[in-house]
């Protein structure tokens, strides 16, 4: 019967990478190692059958050729010494029963604020979910020696600074889990934002972050992972909805509600639910909820706007960041009326910190479209459109001013 | 592993904070560098520094040396003291310096020490080498 190795490594090669990195001390060796470990379960399983713990199997063997390769290139180089694998006395042949799991201990390091922030990107992608580096430069849409140099300068920095290799102490943890979080979600959406109208070419990110939110609710009994992870899944569940075949933007009041998928809709409603039973409502958790109520409306006129309002007057009090009040008032547009949000989009565009955000200035000209006010909409709709980034966000814009403030 | 950590602060702004508030800041970080840093260990060395306004800089430039009136960077905040810790991880480092009674006083840097060994000991037989 033919080993399916291709589903192995798919299970098993991120966790014996994760063991590895720990007993080697060093990436580089225990990606080494891990491949040197697979290629000889290739040759050796096939006639002497699958050991009864493969994965145990595998991190021993690639622990026993890392340590004899250091000791081959010791002997030929002495100047340049490798230190011993961290761990010489561990039985190499048991699997310990680790009270954490070796794959926290990876996210942590790959995650660890010391190191910049695109690069704990790029390194957990690579390292924790496996994806090549040229899979990753075309994701983040940089080429393949940039992105490759970033992994080579993060590893540099993890062993000449002394970044450890463990799960952060009881003090630092909610600060470091925050950073873990935000890395997943930053990965979640790029691939988000990357999704009509790009090249097939580009890796699902979306998928990837969705998978590490899977993994950090499993080792983690943290209420904001599973808020993150429920955010996540609900906004993914819209995928087919917010763009049409040509690439343009669908806002969410006018999405074919029948595309949502509903699946991922349910596990995600489940999941904010559990995340806000929490004492301590965190961010994610209620971003989450705020989704939720979106999912649950049959149709845009069915939301549940008040409770959206007061999911956003609890987050504004944790994140009091001007886009969170932009959104807020946008909210009170909704349940209260478009003069309610108008004179708080008005306030928040004075305070300046949104001057440059075009998403405020399409809010406003949406807003005064619909209270009549056609000039100041049109010249809303305008600076929003000089502000624009993306092609379809532009064509989202030009299609507006067009349409509602006609010449 | 042994780190450099640079203590920012702005001049300026400390000269507004009353005296006995000031005294009492200085306590701490006093207190802190002999209860956690010298008992645990990890004190190697430091020095507070003078004023950023009697430094002088050095610049080598077009073949000689200018001298100039004031610290490096024309930045409002400054070195203000410098410590060199042991510390068995960046981590524990990071614990170390954010505990510390002047993170209250501005921004610190942590930056590993170099190993020079190896490169002084090339250095020296070069060095040995050309004299014979």
């Amino acid at each position: 019967m033919p080993i399916d190795f291709e589903a192995l490594y798919q299970s098993e090669s991120r966790r014996v990478l994760a063991t590895l990195i720990r007993l080697l001390g060093d990436f580089d060796l225990a990606e080494e190692a891990l491949h040197d470990a697979f290629a000889a379960a290739l040759e050796q399983w096939p006639t002497q059958g699958v050991p009864g713990n493969p994965r145990a199997w595998l991190v021993s063997t690639g622990r026993f050729k890392a340590v004899d390769a250091i000791r081959r290139r010791a002997r030929f180089s002495p100047l340049e010494g490798h230190a011993e694998p961290a761990d010489p006395g561990a039985d190499p042949g048991a699997e310990q029963p680790e009270l954490e799991d070796d794959r926290l201990r990876l996210i942590f390091t790959c995650c660890h604020p010391a190191l910049a922030p695109e690069a704990r990107s790029a390194l957990t992608l690579r390292e924790v979910c496996g994806l090549t580096t040229e899979e990753i430069a075309r994701a983040f849409l940089v080429g393949p020696s940039t992105l490759a140099q970033r992994i080579v300068r993060a590893k540099a920095k993890i062993k000449e600074a002394g970044i450890p290799y463990e799960v952060p102490s009881r003090s630092e943890l909610p600060e470091r889990t925050e950073t873990v979080l935000q890395v997943v979600y930053l990965i979640f959406n790029e691939g988000y934002a990357a999704s009509s109208g790009v090249s097939l070419t580009r890796a699902d990110l979306s998928g990837e972050a969705i998978r590490l939110g899977r993994l950090l609710v499993e080792l983690m009994p943290e209420q904001e992972a599973l808020g993150l992870l429920a955010l996540m899944l609900i906004q993914e569940s819209r995928r087919a909805a917010r763009a049409t075949p040509e690439g343009d933007v669908v806002l969410l009041e006018d999405q074919d509600r029948s595309l949502w998928d509903q699946g991922l809709i349910a596990e995600g409603m489940a999941l904010a639910g559990r995340a806000m039973a929490s004492s301590q409502l965190g961010p994610y958790a209620l971003q989450a909820e705020i989704a939720a109520v979106h999912a649950r409306a049959l149709r845009a006129q069915d939301t549940d706007w008040k409770r959206i309002v007061g999911l956003y007057d609890q987050l504004a009090s944790l994140v009091p960041t001007p886009v969170v009040a932009l959104n807020r008032a946008v909210a009170v547009a909704m349940a209260e009326g478009p003069a309610a949000g108008l004179a708080l989009v008005d306030g928040l565009l004075a305070q300046g910190g949104l001057a440059e955000y075009h998403w405020a200035h399409a809010a406003k000209a949406d807003l005064c479209r619909r209270l009549g006010k056609a000039e100041e909409a049109r010249a809303s709709y305008q600076r929003a459109l000089d502000l624009a980034g993306s092609e379809p966000e532009q064509r989202f814009l030009r299609q507006r001013l067009a349409q509602w403030a006609p010449k | 592993m042994k780190y450099a950590c640079f203590g920012y602060f702005d001049e300026e702004q400390f000269a507004k904070v009353p005296q006995d508030k000031a005294l009492a800041m200085m306590d701490d970080c006093w207190a802190y560098d002999d209860d956690v840093l010298r008992k645990g260990g990890h004190y190697l060395g430091g020095e507070g520094l003078d004023s950023p306004k009697n430094s002088t800089t050095l610049r080598y430039q077009n073949g000689k040396v200018t001298v100039t009136d004031g610290p490096f960077t024309e930045t409002k905040e400054q070195v203000g003291g410098l410590m060199i810790l042991e510390a068995k991880d960046l981590n524990e480092a990071i614990r170390l310096i954010s505990n510390h009674p002047g993170m209250k006083m501005g921004p610190w840097e942590i930056r590993p020490i170099a190993d020079m060994t190896p490169m002084i000991k090339a250095s020296e037989e070069r060095r040995r080498a050309a004299r014979s």
